[in-house]
């Protein structure tokens, strides 16, 4: 297929094929246990703010694609893929006229003002979430247990809220693991950190299903490995060294790294196509940059997760560091700069 | 004396339409994009937002006045420390009213008040305005801009109060039941609704001129 678009990459310029289209399928198809899971664990709850956050964000694509005269890139679906991170990110009982706003800023004010798919600063997703957890920080931070009865047919009061009215919370509500170690010193067990037996945003709790979706794309060549592999490493080695130091005051290493939102960050945020830097060693400055501010955030910050504003600035951080770190044009010596 | 240009020898703008460009085509926020400081920082809610236009728009006309009396006699190479200095009179007057209103709004407002001695539509007003036309025009300038910038802080404030309060000077008008957007009395707040305001008036622009 030929496209008019412009492809901005370092040599080598062979090319294996791949359409847009493709590659985000195979990112939703890697997103697909991450969504099951989410249901099985939260129920309908988890099942319907995801639909919702997929639908406002698809319909706010096709609406301002229409509106101005273009036609519509829903059948890329990146759109499908900002929605299900979107509601991958929330807890599970946020209200649904909330999430629908939230897909709404993602798509309008995270892509399309800077101008549609490719052009887009930071990713849609978590600019929709940052706006969220700004206008709604109550709701954003009511988080629900996983595993409850009957979690298949019933809805939570706060989930059918009546739209821009506040949500009212049915008296069950659980902390994250995050917030219990900031506020209570509690730490959790790190097989049920890692298999998702927590509570939490619907996408974040299982670990293992993020790990095996990652590997995927990498296997597939759809997503640049290095960029989870140094955040991750940064994230456990800067925490190692803390947790040495203090074991006492300072969360262990395996619980910073399968706790919140980190992985689901690393694996599919911070790997965005657009918002990362192209080089191999400009991703790797990248992926230390985010780990380190998600460390500073959950230790010395006010918030228990700090996965979202860490890859938001690690967006903004991007084209300086492609402007730093050029790779030298071949045949030619190395300039000073 | 100043040259005029061609365009301004075929039609001398009338003293309605001096009045009338500073509220609409000429808005010093929404077209000229001057004054940020205090439009993004005090708009946080009706009240604020009022009072701020209000000060500004009276310094704005006792200002224009004054420096269009005196443009004769101020020397071109001092002309902004004058202008600085005639501001900062008007600014000190503001500032005492204020304070023997309501000890609150002070408050509220804090620095900003005193920042409007460096407010860039005064300056730009003095600069481009009233040091080249007579008494009365400037003070209809001085009027309209004043007013201009009132109906868009006001504009602002208005939004950001609703749906960051659910109120409007103070006064709940939405449901008990309705959500506030927390977002909107804190600084992103205002970002949001400048540029949702500035989408709106450029939207019916375009719309007009391709009409």
């Amino acid at each position: 297929m030929f496209s008019k678009t412009l492809h901005i990459s370092t040599s080598p310029h062979i090319r294996q094929g791949m359409s847009t289209d493709m590659i985000m399928r195979n990112v939703v198809y890697a997103m697909m246990p991450l969504v099951i899971f989410a249901v099985v664990s939260f129920g309908l709850n988890a099942l319907l703010v995801i639909i919702t956050a997929v639908a406002s964000s698809v319909l706010t694509e096709h609406a301002l694609c229409r509106w101005s005269g273009k036609s519509s890139t829903v059948s890329d679906w990146s759109a499908v893929i900002t929605g299900i991170l979107l509601g991958l990110t929330l807890p599970p009982i946020f209200p649904l006229w909330m999430t629908f706003l939230g897909g709404v800023v993602s798509i309008a004010i995270g892509k399309f003002v800077f101008g549609g798919l490719g052009s887009n600063a930071f990713n849609p997703a978590l600019v929709g979430r940052a706006f969220l957890q700004a206008a709604f920080p109550v709701a954003i931070t009511t988080w629900h247990p996983s595993f409850l009865e009957g979690r298949f047919y019933s809805i939570s009061k706060s989930v059918a809220a009546f739209p821009f009215s506040t949500p009212v919370v049915d008296g069950i509500s659980g902390a994250t693991p995050l917030s219990a170690f900031k506020f209570d010193k509690v730490t959790a067990d790190t097989a049920d950190l890692a298999f998702g037996f927590i509570s939490g945003s619907s996408g974040e709790t299982s670990a293992v299903l993020i790990i095996l979706g990652g590997i995927y794309l990498a296997v597939r060549k759809m997503m640049n490995w290095r960029i989870p592999v140094a955040i991750l490493t940064t994230v456990f080695v800067l925490s190692g060294i803390l947790y040495l130091i203090d074991n006492q005051t300072y969360p262990s290493p395996q619980f910073m790294l399968f706790s919140g939102g980190l992985m689901l960050g690393a694996v599919f945020m911070a790997t965005d196509m657009v918002g990362s830097p192209i080089t191999s060693r400009g991703v790797v400055i990248y992926g230390a940059f985010i780990g380190l501010i998600v460390v500073v955030i959950r230790i010395w910050g006010g918030l228990p997760e700090g996965v979202m504003y860490a890859i938001l600035l690690g967006n903004a951080l991007t084209p300086h560091i492609d402007n730093l770190i050029r790779p030298r044009v071949y045949g030619t010596k190395k300039t000073k700069s | 004396m100043t040259p005029t240009k061609i365009a301004d020898l075929k039609a001398v703008p009338s003293t309605t339409d001096e009045f009338i460009k500073g509220l609409w085509r000429e808005n010093p926020v929404f077209v000229q994009v001057l004054g940020m400081c205090p439009t993004l920082a005090v708009s946080n809610s009706a009240i604020n937002a009022l009072a701020m236009g209000l000060a500004t728009a009276f310094v704005l006309v006792m200002s224009n006045i004054l420096i269009s009396s005196l443009r004769n006699f101020i020397p071109k190479q001092v002309r902004m420390a004058s202008y600085i200095l005639i501001i900062a009179t008007f600014v000190t007057i503001v500032e005492y009213g204020i304070q023997a209103i309501s000890v609150e709004l002070h408050k509220n407002l804090g620095a900003f008040i005193s920042l409007i001695v460096v407010n860039c539509i005064i300056l730009s007003r003095a600069e481009a305005f009233a040091s080249k036309n007579t008494i009365w025009k400037s003070a209809i300038d001085g009027l309209g801009m004043g007013l201009g910038f009132v109906l868009a802080l006001s504009c602002l404030g208005a939004v950001r109060e609703i749906l960051g309060n659910a109120s409007i000077f103070g006064i709940t008008v939405l449901p008990e039941s309705f959500q506030e957007w927390i977002i909107m009395i804190l600084p992103a707040g205002g970002f949001f609704t400048l540029a949702f305001w500035l989408f709106l008036f450029n939207y019916f622009k375009l719309k007009k001129a391709k009409a």
